[in-house]
């Protein structure tokens, strides 16, 4: 589960480390209010930053600076409501805009081959780490943290002073790099990142210009498997940005991923699920999602997951794929009849259900008249061939395909 | 021979009184494997599976008192590490966790005890291995399998099915088939399992079988370029189709920064001189064309 700015931003600052104060708003008199007050507290600008969990969004206009209230009014007026790659911005991040000597970078991943946690740096900061993994590799400074140590304080010295970050900010780049490692084990995190982490400028009373570090974005992805000890964490979940099939499929226990294409995989199992979006297209189809039913389910989970499938206007086929071992075929045979029983729409489907029960599955499928497959590549070749014919009668006006039943 | 199951297995079933315990200890008992202990923290002293195997309060004393070489773990995911760690505790040599949802920092955690122990961990979330013939441990269905001399190894679960099914249909048996699981710490990676295959004398040839996600499939593919040189070899991978940045039903199943696609291990693999097969059921032609005879 990836964490919106501000929450990372949250979780970084409660670590100790120096992350500048931001306010969420969302509305543009909440973008001045809060714009108000950095700017009573000595800032010199602001930024205001769209909250959403794609990236790009500088690029697509979601980052503006603003010198003034009104500026940052404005600025808020132009982000909220925006859409960035299909996501509607609701809300924004408001936080000082600082002057910016020097960037890096800083992150903490899994490392699946070393099986440790990756400590990566950089001195090429503010642009993304695989871009500079790509164009520059011997850029990024690497290290491990041992599973049960952690990230050693001759470790972190070590890092920081290979970004160059020695003299007066060692001690505080040490701070930064073992926060960061502490962040990702006490929150059960996949990934930690600030980037930019900056050198700022900072004009005292007196005009002294001093110069401190700083954490100006942060990004952290949950291990999803560990959020069930971590409810502060699962409360933190963006559910207006996230699509309610979703939401529902994760209610329902079923692995679920839209896509775009028009035939709707129904599988056990995520290896062979992605393997039968890989024939539906190699027979000239599109997959519509990804759909692992897991191990071992009833009738009323095929059920919710033929709603998943049909909630989309788009499936113009279904393709049923299981391979019976812990789940037996006649139980998904009979959801399978359940769920047309009280379907919204019709649309054609091809069944192939081997392994476990496969003959009592045959059986009840051929009673109610189910249009089945023996192997998978004999299943996606029909349920393109389904698709062509529903493409053809919609094109030519007959409503044999997509009727909706009464 | 065959791989980390056989004949002198001496299976520990961990969690034996729960739910899926019971139901697939009952599947491999009737497999012909032989089950010598349970444990259930509480029920020690009972007897499960219609009184013919004595539950163990601990690993320990039902390695002491039975001789359990080998242990699988069906406890829950909040459980499932300390069981790990039980096991390797006891001196049990080779454990295999099928449970899934285990967080992926814990498995950071265990992996180095797993290493101190010198015991060998498949999984977590992992379907298990069968030898056919001789015992299976985990959950893959009995009757997909046949004798024979092919070692399979893979991250899925019913894709393994499928594979080793069509491998079946078309007369060639397999050796072992082992799952090491689609979590992104694995205690056994491909190339762990290949090396196992490489001394065993019984398996002729190997299907590897992929998934998006990590690299372990090139880091197999790099080997097996000098050591399996004239061993008839194809592979399947699965994710063609997968999108950037999802995770696809399996934790370990992501393409992140580009890396970790269908596309790079398939070229991985084919530049290591491995036939990469389209569909599931091309793996058993590609190996009939390299000399593997259907019995």
């Amino acid at each position: 589960m990836k964490l919106q700015e501000f929450h990372a931003r949250e979780l970084l600052s409660a670590a100790g480390l120096p992350v500048p104060r931001g306010r969420v708003a969302s509305t543009p008199a909440e973008v001045r209010a809060a714009a108000a007050e950095l700017f009573a507290v000595s800032a010199s600008q602001v930024v205001v930053k769209a909250q959403v969990l794609v990236g790009g969004r500088g690029k697509a206009g979601g980052v503006k600076l603003a010198a003034t209230a009104q500026e940052a009014e404005a600025a808020g007026s132009a982000i909220l409501g925006m859409s960035i790659k299909g996501i509607t911005v609701r809300r924004v991040l408001v936080a000082p805009g600082p002057d910016i000597a020097r960037e890096y970078y800083l992150g903490a991943i899994l490392d699946r081959a070393a099986q440790r946690i990756l400590l990566m740096g950089s001195a090429e900061g503010g642009v993304e780490i695989e871009e500079v993994a790509r164009q520059k590799p011997e850029a990024i400074v690497r290290l491990h943290a041992h599973p049960h140590l952690g990230l050693l304080d001759y470790q972190a010295r070590s890092m920081a002073l290979s970004l160059g970050l020695g003299g007066p900010h060692l001690r505080a780049a040490v701070a930064i790099a073992k926060g960061l490692v502490r962040v990702m084990v006490e929150n059960d995190a996949d990934l930690v990142e600030v980037n930019p982490l900056a050198v700022v400028r900072e004009t005292g009373p007196g005009g002294l210009v001093t110069e401190r570090l700083a954490c100006l974005d942060a990004k952290i992805t949950l291990d999803d498997s560990a959020l069930p000890r971590h409810p502060e964490l699962e409360a933190r979940r963006d559910l207006d940005e996230e699509d309610p099939a979703d939401a529902e499929a994760r209610a329902q226990g079923i692995n679920f991923i839209h896509l775009d294409g028009a035939i709707g995989c129904l599988v056990n199992g995520a290896g062979l699920a992605m393997t039968t979006m890989d024939l539906v297209k190699r027979a000239g189809g599109e997959p519509a999602n990804f759909l692992d039913i897991g191990g071992g389910a009833k009738a009323d989970k095929v059920a919710a997951a033929m709603r998943l499938i049909l909630a989309d206007p788009k499936v113009m086929a279904i393709l049923v794929n299981i391979f019976g071992g812990i789940t037996r075929g006649d139980e998904v045979a009979h959801g399978l009849v359940e769920a047309r029983a009280v379907q919204s729409r019709e649309v054609p489907r091809v069944v192939r259900i081997v392994g476990t029960n496969a003959a009592e599955a045959a059986a009840i499928l051929r009673a109610a008249a189910f249009e089945t497959a023996s192997s998978l590549e004999e299943a996606a070749e029909r349920a393109v061939a389904a698709v062509r014919r529903a493409q053809m009668a919609s094109a030519t006006g007959s409503p044999e395909a997509t009727e909706a039943r009464p | 021979m065959s791989i980390l199951v056989g004949r002198d297995t001496r299976l520990l079933v961990q969690g034996i009184t729960g739910r899926e315990g019971e139901f697939h200890a009952r599947q491999m008992q009737a497999y012909g494997t032989r089950i010598v202990a349970g444990t259930s923290p509480g029920k020690g002293g009972m007897r499960a599976l219609d009184g013919t195997v004595p539950v163990f309060d601990t690993v320990a004393q039902a390695a002491r008192e039975t001789g359990a070489n080998t242990s699988v773990i069906y406890v829950p995911a909040s459980g499932a590490p300390d069981a790990i760690f039980e096991a390797v505790d006891a001196g049990i040599a080779t454990v295999f966790c099928i449970t899934e949802g285990i967080p992926a920092l814990d498995m950071l955690k265990v992996m180095p005890v797993v290493h101190d122990a010198g015991a060998r961990l498949v999984g977590p979330n992992c379907p298990g291995a069968t030898s056919p013939g001789r015992a299976k441990v985990g959950i893959i269905p009995a009757s997909v399998h046949r004798e024979g001399r092919v070692g399979v190894v893979s991250r899925s679960g019913t894709l393994t099915y499928e594979v080793v099914q069509a491998l079946t249909d078309a007369g060639i048996g397999q050796s072992t088939c082992v799952g090491i699981g689609g979590d992104p710490i694995v205690g056994s990676s491909h190339l762990d399992i290949l090396r196992l295959f490489a001394e065993d004398p019984e398996t002729e040839a190997i299907v590897l079988i992929g998934e998006i996600g990590g690299s372990a499939e090139e880091e197999a593919a790099a080997w097996a370029v000098e050591h399996l040189r004239g061993v008839p070899t194809a592979a399947f991978v699965a994710g063609r189709t997968a999108p950037e940045g999802k995770r696809m039903g399996h934790a370990g199943a992501i393409i992140s920064g580009g890396t970790g696609t269908a596309a790079a291990k398939i070229a991985a693999l084919e530049a290591a001189g491995i036939r990469v097969a389209e569909t599931p059921g091309q793996v058993a032609a590609l190996l009939i064309e390299q000399g593997v005879r259907p019995s």
